[in-house]
């Protein structure tokens, strides 16, 4: 009898807990995998030229790869994603690091908040504010023209390099933020110790905050993958309209062309590319408490 | 060697804050140019463009769609994610890592794919774009932050307190609404007001499943075809004022919380 209940009570203890979670669970299902699957069918549906229902065929991938500048769209994303991360992170590591050891524990956090303000400007306006410094009339431009270093403006703005300025001058922020709570996790001991055997402060850095600063850096540089070969504003505002990158491809694509089965195809290769470094960097991301 | 260091610290400190506070101080700067063009040099200081944005329709029909979008899918992401965090922590179900993880998913994806998974389901489902598929997607995005929070914050202590309550008598409902949620109630608060921020300021999503009626960011968007206005620096300026408001009101909420 009191075993009957007991089985009965975590039966519904188990029922309980399944229908708390799946609300959730259903509104990812429903608008978020569904909507994915229709995507991935409509990817096989090409349009046709004379407006009769398609046929399942994988003519749309082939048209995509077949044409050299969508491929040079994937390209252009990758390099710029991955010179972005480089950059983000070279800057971002020093910047977290002196905070984080040089600069006393209690204005460490007020720090912090300043170096992220531009984080809660608007996310259009944040490129645009890029615009007033970057453009022909920009400031820059503005003050070099009246040191008289330069005699006409010269081109900062509406190119790639201003792309990566933006994305930059973003993910420097959000690097930063993850870098810094990774390094103040470091038991500081780790490093006495590595000093009271007689490394130098460099070889110190080297083989143990470096190391240790790694699931940080892994999770900031998958964010900034994943928020950078998606983003459409940056490139589109601040790049100019010679070398596209993807999202701007894929916007093309539904806005002018009308084809929704190619910017199906478009949006599942730049998934398989952020898929793909997950994977390389699933490892250290894992070991990563921030 | 030590004082070079702080030395060249200090300078490395002071070029990246000038990196990263520059657009923003210039954006707030030339909102309050006395002229048709944000740019150098500045006269002024005036405050026309604020009047003339506050009594701009679109952008005043824009503010309102994304005040209303925000809050939505703000609450409904954190009503979703508590009660998902509640039953994941709380409760031995099977497939309850799978669940998690199913949740947890939509993390790791570009807004575009969410963008464009609802655009394409809406069109071959014949539906027209509207401002609640923008509330759908950025609940999306949004819930599994607040399930991500509330299950830090869902921790043994908590569950203990539960249990008591549960010996004395109380229901599932009534421990739910009188012990847990009071107990984490700071996290929650936090956790809307982080929704609130990243759908307010959300462009692909909304710009993908609206036509006519639209959020602030993809007005924004529009006014950006007219170059470098006084006016998109005012909204800018203004933005940023309401988004700090809202992070200071949530540091002393939590801070007060915590000191109590």
């Amino acid at each position: 009898m009191v075993s009957s209940n007991e089985a009965r009570a975590a039966s519904q203890a188990r029922l309980a807990g399944l229908g708390f979670t799946l609300p959730a669970v259903a509104w990812i299902v429903l608008f978020f995998g569904a909507p994915l699957a229709v995507m991935a069918v409509m990817s096989l549906l090409p349009l046709t030229a004379d407006g009769t229902p398609p046929q399942l065929s994988l003519k749309a991938y082939r048209d995509f790869f077949s044409q050299p500048a969508y491929v040079q769209a994937i390209w252009n994303s990758v390099v710029t994603t991955a010179l972005v991360v480089a950059i983000s992170l070279l800057l971002a590591y020093p910047f977290a690091y002196v905070l984080a050891t040089r600069v006393p524990k209690r204005w460490q956090r007020f720090a912090l908040a300043c170096a992220i303000l531009p984080f809660w400007t608007s996310y259009v306006v944040r490129s645009y504010a890029w615009l007033l410094v970057l453009a022909p009339t920009g400031i820059v431009n503005w003050v070099l023209i009246n040191l008289h270093l330069i005699e006409r403006p010269i081109t900062l703005a509406y190119n790639p390099s201003a792309t990566v300025f933006g994305f930059v001058h973003f993910f420097i922020m959000l690097n930063a933020l993850t870098i810094y709570a990774n390094l103040v996790q470091i038991n500081p001991r780790y490093v006495l110790a590595a000093q009271d055997l007689g490394a130098s402060a460099w070889r110190s850095f080297i083989a143990v905050t470096l190391p240790l600063s790694v699931p940080g850096m892994a999770v900031g540089a998958f964010l900034t993958v994943v928020l950078c070969i998606g983003d459409f504003i940056t490139p589109q505002i601040l790049g100019g309209n010679k070398e596209l990158l993807l999202p701007q491809v894929i916007m093309m694509q539904i806005q002018r062309q009308l084809d929704l089965p190619m910017a199906s195809v478009m949006s599942l290769v730049l998934t398989v590319i952020v898929a793909a470094v997950y994977l390389l960097v699933q490892k250290p991301m894992r070991s990563a408490r921030l | 060697m030590r004082q070079l260091g702080n030395v060249l610290s200090g300078f490395y400190l002071t070029a990246c804050y000038i990196f990263i506070l520059l657009p923003v101080a210039v954006l707030i700067l030339f909102s309050f140019q006395d002229g048709r063009l944000a740019v150098p040099p500045f006269k002024g200081p005036v405050l026309d463009w604020y009047v003339t944005a506050f009594n701009n329709p679109r952008m005043m029909d824009g503010l309102v769609n994304s005040l209303m979008v925000g809050i939505v899918s703000s609450a409904i992401s954190v009503i979703l994610g508590f009660l998902a965090a509640y039953g994941i922590s709380r409760h031995e179900f099977p497939a309850r890592r799978l669940l998690q993880g199913v949740i947890i998913l939509p993390l790791a994806v570009s807004y575009l794919l969410v963008g464009m998974g609802l655009l394409v389901t809406l069109s071959s489902l014949g539906l027209g774009p509207s401002l609640w598929m923008v509330i759908v997607g950025h609940v999306v995005i949004n819930m599994p932050l607040a399930f991500a929070i509330c299950l830090a914050q869902l921790g043994e202590h908590q569950r203990k307190i539960e249990w008591a309550a549960r010996d004395l008598g109380a229901s599932t409902l009534r421990v739910l609404t009188q012990v847990t949620m009071p107990m984490i109630a700071a996290a929650l608060v936090a956790a809307f007001c982080l929704c609130f921020t990243l759908s307010w300021d959300e462009f692909i999503i909304a710009f993908l499943v609206t036509r006519f009626d639209v959020t602030l960011p993809i007005v924004i968007w529009t006014m950006l075809r007219g170059g470098l206005n006084p006016q998109t620096n005012a909204v800018g300026s203004f933005i940023f004022l309401c988004s700090i408001l809202m992070l200071v009101a949530v540091e002393l909420l939590l801070f007060r919380k915590r000191r109590a």
